[in-house]
């Protein structure tokens, strides 16, 4: 029998997860993908589930309430089967990943202790918050304030395009604290749901990952507790660069699992639509394209799964890797799904069929958690530094 | 609160097939699974432990490899699990198996409710749930489709084609349940990977204390002879309906034709 897939060296652990995903995104997401894309339905009782699963917790540590072991492939392999099915739901899964990794990487324990259980097991969701309407790229441009008053800060600005913004419960947000230091004037603070004066402005109608909430936040004069800003004033901005380094695989796995998706769906395809007789597949122009989308889908698992086990072994500064695994995984995402619809012809411009949604569903995995033209830039900057050194 | 559960491994009947040869099923290849009726009854069971308490304990008569079916139930949450297995039940009809399992039911802590699917997919008898619960000289409601407890009793909704009884039945009792009582949850990591490590204990017919003559062959009446796929249906003739009342009068000339009416 040839080999189906490459052995990456998965624990039992992964191995399990991924068969429970696997199973789960077929069972429950499967059958109501194209009813959530349509209606922009958030997926709650899919992540309610995922929470009674013990899934919900794989990224943090055991300490504070996760299941996960000691790697971040934990994690991966869970985002990478969702998004085979629907990257709609996965999106709103991995976001409280990255609404909590601030906290992770920032917080002090008591902040870890109070805010990481409730994540892990499911019952309160995450979200991140830095893009405004004048910040997106360009991260240090953010406006919003905290102002220190007492022992609080209080916020005023708005956010814009927040992942699982008003589904969500516990939010970290970058806020200006100290304007003339620029990038080194931002900080990082949880804001909990309910705080008055943070309320949710409007929810985006979008192109792809339409089951996603994606929305506004609004601070008023929102009072948050002193004891909720994440490490030091001023830190807010290396918090998210770091939160980035960690996140960027999970964004990758998403491109995986999609490209995945889109690829064994063109295979099946093209083996049952007959023309001239014979099934497409037996064309060698179609099969050569099915032959470079799987190497495509491969190359990017492979270079993902990479980064993820040197990020386990305690790797620190992975700028440029975390951003080389988005870069080309989501790439590769939007290559396969735009060929997969080839496959398919006229059937995969139909909404009656997968995989034009799994196209709409790729663009955005080039553009957030950083456009593939800032990790280009992050990429290149980190080629100048290390080169320097060398000359 | 003590439940019991009963389970049954069968073939999963998507892909299963008739050997046309021996009029066997081929079980070769074919995957083995809980059978989904009794899926929705250990959810059932389950539920009642999440909203009030309880100790759930699943147990099926079956070969040895039944086993990883009841580490999937502990895997979802089930307390504990037992597997009722001895050569001598091979071939026990749905009476001896009703023997059997409630031999086993008596050996266990006493029961506050014994839940069933209403049957199982491969052998569609529904027979199981009523022969145990008239061995243990309990009541029984078959085909329930909602339950809830209340004190020592259970109000229980039972399904027709054409509507429901809402009934109440006092403690112990046995109910065979259907697939619109629940969504079957799936397993957590936790449980999973707690459940790989359970060793499933295993009663044997002395550990039932079964007497040989009510089990296996000896203790079935019922013999299976033959089993076959039977013969497709034939094309039939198909009216236009488009003009309803002459379609309707070639319908009723037909059937007298033939003599059917």
């Amino acid at each position: 029998m040839a080999v189906t897939e490459i052995d990456y060296g998965l624990n039992e652990m992964q191995l399990e997860i991924r068969e429970m995903v696997r199973n789960f995104a077929q069972e429950r997401v499967l059958p109501v993908r194209a009813e959530l894309d349509e209606k922009e339905e958030f997926p709650t009782e899919i992540l309610r589930e995922l929470g009674r699963m013990d899934l919900m917790g794989l990224y943090i540590p055991e300490a504070y309430g996760g299941s996960m072991t000691d790697s971040m492939l934990d994690f991966i392999v869970a985002i990478e089967e969702l998004s085979k099915v629907c990257c709609g739901v996965s999106v709103s899964y991995a976001a409280n990943a990255l609404g909590a990794d601030p906290i992770l990487l920032g917080g002090s324990e008591e902040q870890k202790k109070k805010f990481l259980p409730p994540l892990a097991s499911g019952e309160k969701w995450g979200a991140f918050a830095l893009t405004e309407p004048n910040a997106g790229s360009d991260a240090g441009g953010i406006q919003t304030t905290a102002v220190k008053r007492g022992d609080h800060y209080v916020l005023n600005g708005t956010k814009q395009w927040i992942t699982n913004g008003g589904e969500a419960d516990i939010y970290t947000v970058l806020a200006v604290t100290d304007r003339k230091r620029g990038a080194r004037g931002i900080s990082c603070f949880i804001v909990e749901k309910g705080t008055p004066g943070f309320s949710f402005g409007k929810k985006e109608n979008k192109l792809g990952i339409r089951a996603s909430a994606t929305r506004e936040l609004i601070f008023e004069d929102c009072a948050v507790p002193a004891e909720n800003l994440l490490g030091r004033e001023g830190m807010g901005f290396l918090l998210a660069m770091k939160t980035f380094d960690v996140s960027r695989p999970g964004i990758a796995a998403q491109g995986v699992g999609l490209a995945q998706g889109a690829l064994d769906a063109a295979v099946i395809y093209a083996k049952q639509r007959i023309q001239f007789g014979r099934p497409v597949i037996a064309n060698q122009g179609l099969q050569w394209m099915l032959a470079d989308m799987a190497t495509k889908v491969e190359t990017a698992r492979a270079l993902l799964y990479g980064v993820c086990r040197t990020l386990d072994a305690g790797a620190k500064d992975m700028s440029k890797f975390s951003a080389m695994c988005k870069l080309y995984a989501t790439d590769v995402a939007m290559q396969v799904t735009t060929d997969a619809v080839q496959v398919f012809g006229g059937y995969g411009f139909m909404r009656e069929y997968p995989v034009e949604k799994m196209m709409r569903d790729a663009k955005i995995l080039q553009i957030y958690e950083g456009t593939n033209q800032i990790q280009r830039e992050v990429i290149g900057l980190s080629l100048v530094k290390e080169y320097a050194s060398r000359m | 609160m003590h439940i019991i559960v009963c389970l049954k491994q069968v073939p999963d009947t998507n892909d299963v097939r008739i050997d046309p040869e021996t009029n066997t099923l081929i079980r070769e290849g074919v995957a083995s699974i809980m059978n989904p009726f009794d899926e929705n009854a250990l959810e059932a069971a389950l539920a009642i432990k999440d909203a009030q308490g309880a100790t759930v304990t699943a147990i099926s008569m079956g070969p040895p490899q039944a086993g990883d079916m009841l580490r999937e139930a502990i895997a979802r949450g089930a307390d504990n699990v037992y597997l009722v297995s001895d050569r001598a039940f091979a071939g026990s009809d749905t009476l001896a198996t009703s023997y059997a399992l409630a031999k086993a039911i008596r050996t266990l802590p006493a029961a506050d409710l014994v839940l069933f699917g209403k049957q199982a997919i491969d052998g569609d008898t529904a027979q199981v749930g009523p022969g145990v619960a008239e061995l243990l000289g309990l009541p029984i409601i078959t085909y329930v489709r909602k339950v809830t407890v209340q004190d020592q009793q259970l109000e229980v909704e039972r399904a027709f084609e054409d509507g429901f009884e809402r009934m109440s039945v006092p403690l112990p009792a046995v109910l065979t349940v259907l697939k619109e009582t629940n969504v079957p949850r799936m397993a957590s990591l936790r449980g999973r990977m707690k459940a790989k490590k359970v060793e499933v204990p295993v009663l044997k017919a002395a550990d039932i204390e079964a007497e040989s003559h009510h089990v296996g062959l000896t203790g079935s009446p019922t013999q299976v002879i033959r089993i076959f796929t039977p013969p497709k249906k034939q094309g039939g003739v198909t009216l236009d309906g488009s003009h309803g009342q002459e379609a309707a009068q070639q319908a009723v000339a037909l059937l007298r034709e033939r003599k059917v009416i």
